[in-house]
């Protein structure tokens, strides 16, 4: 049980009346990929997000390194956010900055570096996502998956414990995705992060995960690894592999 | 009863919004004198409020000098008192509509940008990246838009005030054939330095409502790129309405003052 880094524990959310999550419980172990699976509109998100102190569960706590994220102030937040990098579902780059400054936007927040150290880290990250060369390029300029690689250097910048991935491979033709795949593994490995990722795509699921999560009307409905899902008796597993024709 | 009940949910919803507003206000407002100090992102805003508003604002103030002399000089003409063109025009314009004009039409032009970029970064979740990345909104986008309005805004006000009598001469000289020196003696010896005082610090106010109005209705958007199309809209509305409200308060206020 001492390698648990994350945990939710018996979490609640509503938004407009509309129960989201209904008593969430759910641990992740140190330097483990797991896969958030579930529907659109399931509170996948919002997970990730009340996991760094974005939004606030109605009921429950959060406990990252053992601290509750739910009673933390907002210096206790940013703190902990030095050690959480999240992949928006969009990317999320600011609009306004270059690909540059967008990289080393944690890096001036979070740590005392000179501006050697930030172009040398900001290079290094985009070597990484398979983007070098591109550091004065606007948002605007760059393709989907480019967005999100870029992204994903962002995230990774301030080398964090843990990473989020909201919906990584979405809207992404199948061989981004795949790359988009091979780097969430490729991160895993080399750095040892503990890994969260949000999607409803199986394929993703299947190639990244060590252990997956399905959640279904607010709850989590089972836990365990790609093998296990696949073999699973719950009826809405079943239902939600089985509409899913690309497994 | 439904007729009770809904006012009753309106009247929280406006108490709450006022809450919220306020205590946007506050945050941004106390983040100018707490470090980090971002020069840079103050400067960038002045130049996109200011520059980007001068000819605008400037453009208003002369048609609005030039119709104002007209009047004028008609209503003063009755009486026999059209020479004092220069002192009338000067007054109402350093007093009242220099500062009330640019307010709006800075409001319109800078409230509504401030709630379209706040808002698209909003819907694209850049505010929550932010926040993720370890930076306040308030401190990076908030308090150097209010710092911003609140330089801007005076200085604005101040060519507004000078094109607007030079267009009321412009008038003057040609309707009346008064000598230009004499125009201008008039409105030298009429304005004080309380009067452009009591002018100019209404817009400080101005400056620092359109800003935090623009700032709260971006940080609430929601539904995608209409919710940014709602928010920019409301924002025009509120800050001319809340600027003509409270122009009559600062108003009283300044009186008293100076």
């Amino acid at each position: 049980m001492s390698n648990i880094i994350i945990e939710f524990k018996d979490v609640y959310k509503s938004f407009n009346g509309l129960l989201v999550h209904e008593g969430i419980n759910l641990s992740i172990r140190k330097g483990e990929i797991m896969s958030l699976l579930g529907g659109s509109g399931s509170g996948k998100s919002v997970l990730l997000k009340e996991l760094i102190g974005l939004m606030k569960p109605d009921k429950g706590d959060i406990m990252v390194f053992g601290k509750n994220v739910t009673q933390m102030k907002e210096d206790e937040l940013i703190k902990l956010r030095e050690h959480v990098g999240m992949l928006f579902q969009g990317a999320a780059l600011f609009d306004s900055l270059t690909v540059f400054e967008n990289i080393a936007y944690p890096l001036r927040e979070h740590l005392q570096l000179t501006e050697k150290e930030i172009r040398e880290r900001v290079a290094e990250k985009l070597r990484v996502v398979g983007l070098s060369g591109i550091e004065i390029k606007m948002p605007a300029e760059l393709s989907g998956g480019m967005k999100k690689r870029v992204g994903l250097a962002r995230a990774i910048a301030t080398e964090p414990d843990i990473i989020l991935y909201d919906e990584p491979t979405t809207g992404l033709d199948p061989m981004t995705a795949q790359r988009i795949n091979e780097l969430i593994v490729e991160l895993q490995r080399k750095l040892g992060v503990t890994t969260i990722v949000v999607t409803h795509d199986l394929h993703c699921v299947k190639t990244v995960s060590n252990r997956i999560a399905m959640l279904h009307d607010g709850r989590i409905i089972t836990v365990g690894t790609w093998e296990e899902l696949v073999t699973s008796n719950i009826q809405e597993v079943k239902d939600f592999i089985s509409s899913t024709i690309c497994v | 009863m439904n007729i009770l009940l809904s006012i009753d949910v309106a009247a929280k919803k406006f108490i709450l919004s006022v809450g919220q507003v306020t205590l946007l206000a506050i945050k941004g407002f106390v983040g100018i004198f707490l470090p980090p100090f971002n020069l840079k992102l103050v400067l960038r805003e002045i130049d996109n409020f200011g520059a980007g508003s001068l000819l605008l604002v400037d453009l208003i103030a002369l048609f609005t000098g030039m119709v104002m002399a007209l009047q004028t000089i008609y209503g003063l003409s009755m009486y026999g008192a059209e020479m004092y063109v220069g002192s009338v025009v000067s007054l109402s314009l350093v007093r009242e509509l220099g500062p009330v004009m640019a307010s709006i039409m800075v409001g319109a032009r800078v409230g509504s940008g401030i709630a379209a970029e706040i808002g698209s970064m909003q819907v694209t979740e850049q505010i929550d990246a932010m926040r993720a990345l370890g930076a306040s909104p308030i401190k990076k986008l908030v308090t150097p838009k209010i710092l911003a309005a609140m330089i801007t805004l005076p200085l604005l006000t101040v060519t507004a005030d000078i094109i607007g009598i030079f267009g009321g001469m412009v008038i003057a000289l040609f309707e009346l054939e008064i000598d230009r020196t004499f125009y201008i003696d008039s409105v030298l010896t009429t304005v004080t330095i309380s009067d452009l005082l009591s002018g100019i610090g209404k817009t400080v106010f101005f400056g620092a409502l359109i800003a935090v109005i623009g700032c709260y209705f971006g940080l609430r958007t929601g539904g995608g790129t209409t919710g940014v199309g709602r928010s920019t809209t409301i924002t025009v509305v509120t800050v001319s309405i809340l600027i003509l409200i409270s122009d009559f308060f600062l108003t009283k206020l300044f009186l008293v003052i100076f």
